[in-house]
């Protein structure tokens, strides 16, 4: 008995050290190379735990654009590393800190956090230490508020909520709408306050808002009934597609057919493993990507991306890859760039995204420009799932 | 003779108090000459990585020792320990944001806003102590688990904010009706944002000396040995008139308090907090360090928080292993545990430090 406890010991510790040995050493470029300047890019944002999915997303769609970029041989190089933050805000600090490590003198650029949490934590840090920041997809306003250095690429939540709301009184759908949304969830909570608010000033008829605390839920015949006693026939569901998902499901068993309208956090629904797309037919999203877009640029990312992880990319990874595009082509257009530290870079990195006559096209929006906060402006686009795929609307 | 007695085995126990307090003042001793020396001659010798994980492990050192008292000395299980954290940490941003007018001067703002979290946590204690410690074993589990879950969902919706009017709090968003040029400090869901930063390592350094301080002196005190009379054995205990509730509540709502002030001293650290940071697992990640450091052992807890806290940022910077590092954790905590039962290999640290067969059991 005390031989197999000391084996099972050994064989723990073989594992451990046989797991670091298989491991070597990352390799870093670094420093300047054939006379382009190499600015680092610390990218931070959950790659494990509950939120894996969008971590991962927004890793590996930067990762096709920093291939693409420096394949280029252009004026500026990026060398690219992700950090693992699991979501949490405290994470993420040290996250931030390791990439400080990581980075020492050379110019630095922070590349996230995918989740609001965490990155309003972080960009106060890089607020303090003046290193830029630019998140793909934290999108609650705190991010930015009070911070020069921090940028975002997808909308505002309750800018989302204020363009959905518009969307639906120019459109003219919907004359009693139900909201139904996790209270339990920044995100989500953002777009809906903002959404009910501005339906209220342009004379749109909310006739139930209906919680649930957190998107394990499973059950959400109580708010569909709610909804659907209201008489609503429009649904806005400003959550994610997992719970989106189960709601579209439980409102057809209970043969309730409204219009259902969802934000950007709905896509990626109809890649999920064993939906039944018919269910999302005639559903109505704000999303930014469309992956069956016909445009070159979106064809060969998805492309790309399909070949190396082999799923669709969602909004997520567009947005990492617009986010690696939007910095370098700001570093192409300063001068004197060589020389510059973080801090150097930070300031004329500022000076440039608001500088008024910067924009960026990307996969996400064209001619794509930053306001002072920090917010971008782009057009919002409202997709119909027609047949399994998006229409744009 | 009884006060020979006395002194006797106080000195024993005590002498173990002071090395405790020998290894956390050498410690913080150490990486402050560092960090001198770093200053000095410009080399790194604390990473930037290390040095923001200083004040996170002070909190959860505090966290370990404080739980330590409840499931190592008194010898009930809690699953709960983060919902006592969360009180502090949220209690400690709301006090320290209403006192930042009246007093200008940090640390004193910190001390106070660690005290206002340390008595919120002790109302906590209290509330979920009064009812609950009647119970034994796992029905006491689940209801601190069952609080931990409930202080997380309340300040999931809870909404505080302050305008000229004054203080406002509320449960939903509707109900808020704050000014528009006022502050709101907790948002819902949201959390806490742009707290102002106030931890140092220093304070750190601190309450981990007043939590040793406090927990030592209870345990080796006269209601310490009622405390782990009724661990031992609670029918004996209470046959010789020892008040089982009140040592108890004494031994729960110290532990709740203690956690109450590193949840404060944490909020603090941060410019953003939410409250579903404090969660099940969270309770169970100090729970980990205490059983892992061994129960009753305040030694053990401290130094198993502090190695346990910082690997998973350490492994980090192993290049690509930064990929499995979830996972080289885990299998560190099974290696921890098949290690520390092991008894082929206490024997043989028994062999190499003979001294320790006497200390081993008095962490």
């Amino acid at each position: 008995m005390k031989k197999k406890n000391l084996a099972a010991l050994l064989m723990a510790g073989a594992l451990c050290f046989g797991l670091l040995a298989g491991c070597s050493n990352g390799n870093n470029p670094g420093g300047n190379s054939g006379g382009a300047v190499t600015i680092k890019v610390g990218g931070i944002g959950p790659i494990t735990g509950d939120l894996a999915q969008y971590g991962t997303a927004t890793e590996w769609g930067a990762e096709i654009a920093v291939e693409e970029i420096n394949a280029k041989n252009g004026p500026v190089k990026l060398d690219y590393r992700f950090e693992d933050d699991t979501g949490v805000a405290d994470t993420a600090v040290s996250a931030y800190n390791s990439l400080k490590d990581w980075a020492k003198d050379a110019p630095l650029v922070i590349y996230g956090c995918t989740t609001t949490a965490p990155c309003v934590a972080v960009a106060s840090e890089t607020f303090a230490d003046r290193y830029f920041q630019l998140t793909p997809s934290a999108s609650s306003p705190d991010v930015t508020a009070n911070k020069d250095n921090a940028f975002q690429m997808c909308f505002t939540d309750p800018g989302q909520g204020v363009a959905a709301a518009e969307y639906l009184k120019n459109a003219g759908l919907g004359t009693k709408i139900g909201v139904i949304y996790n209270n339990g969830d920044a995100y989500s909570t953002g777009i809906a306050n903002a959404f009910i608010a501005k339906a209220k000033e342009v004379g749109l008829e909310v006739v139930a808002t209906q919680t649930y605390p957190d998107d394990k839920t499973t059950d959400y015949t109580v708010q569909l009934n709610a909804c659907k006693d209201a008489g609503a026939d429009l649904v806005f569901l400003p959550i994610y597609y997992t719970p989106a998902s189960l709601i579209l499901a439980q409102a057809k068993q209970m043969s309730y057919a409204p219009i259902f309208f969802g934000g950007d956090g709905m896509d990626g629904m109809l890649d999920m493993e064993g939906f039944d797309k018919s269910l999302a037919e005639g559903l109505l999203l704000m999303t930014p990507f469309n992956a069956s877009g016909t445009d070159e640029r979106t064809k060969s990312f998805v492309e790309k991306y399909q070949e190396a992880h082999g799923i669709l990319p969602n909004q997520f990874a567009a947005d990492g890859y617009d986010c690696m595009y939007a910095i370098y082509e700001a570093c192409c257009k300063i001068d004197g760039i060589a020389d510059m530290d973080s801090q150097k870079l930070c300031d004329a990195l500022i000076a440039m995204f608001t500088g008024g006559d910067f924009s960026v096209d990307g996969l996400t929006g064209t001619s794509m420009k930053w306001l002072e906060s920090g917010e971008i402006s782009k057009a919002p686009v409202v997709v119909k799932v027609e047949g399994g795929v998006y229409v744009t609307q | 003779m009884e006060k020979r007695l006395n002194g006797k085995r106080l000195s024993k126990a005590s002498r173990s108090g002071f090395i405790n307090y020998g290894i956390v003042i050498a410690a913080f001793a150490l990486i402050q000459i560092l960090l001198v020396v770093q200053k000095l001659l410009g080399v790194t010798l604390v990473s930037n990585s290390l040095q923001s994980l200083l004040v996170p492990t002070c909190c959860y050192i505090v966290m370990a020792v404080s739980l330590n008292l409840t499931v190592g000395i008194l010898g009930e299980l809690s699953l709960g320990h983060a919902g006592f954290m969360s009180l502090g940490a949220f209690s400690g941003i709301v006090a320290s944001f209403l006192l930042a007018d009246v007093i200008p001067f940090a640390p004193l703002r910190l001390a106070l806003s660690m005290i206002v979290g340390a008595a919120f946590g002790a109302v906590g204690g209290v509330i979920v102590g009064v009812p609950v410690l009647r119970l034994q074993g796992d029905y006491l589990a689940i209801v601190t688990l069952a609080f931990g879950q409930i202080i997380k969902n309340i300040i999931m919706v809870l909404y505080v904010g302050v305008d000229e009017k004054g203080f406002h709090i509320a449960a939903s968003s509707e109900r808020f009706n704050l000014a528009e040029d006022g502050t709101a400090i907790i948002k819902g869901p949201m959390g806490a944002v742009g707290v102002t930063k106030l931890a140092s390592f220093t304070a750190g350094f601190v309450l981990i000396l007043i939590t040793l301080v406090v927990v030592q002196n209870l345990v080796n005190s006269r209601s310490g040995r009622a405390i782990m009379a009724l661990r031992d054995n609670r029918i004996a205990a209470e046959s010789v008139g020892i008040n089982t509730t009140k040592y108890k509540l004494m031994a729960f709502v110290t532990s709740a308090a203690l956690a109450g002030a590193a949840g404060a001293l944490f909020g603090l650290n941060y410019s953003s907090t939410v409250a579903s940071k404090f969660d099940f697992n969270a309770s169970i990640l100090v729970l980990v360090f205490v059983v892992l450091g061994g129960l009753g052992s305040i030694r053990g807890s401290i130094i198993a928080a502090a190695l346990l806290y910082v690997l998973p940022e350490l492994l980090r910077q192993f290049g690509d292993i930064a990929d499995y590092r979830m996972l080289v954790y885990a299998i560190v905590l099974i290696l921890v545990m098949l290690a520390t039962n092991n008894d082929q290999l206490k024997a043989l640290v028994g062999r190499i430090i003979p001294k320790r067969k006497g200390a081993a059991s008095h962490g």
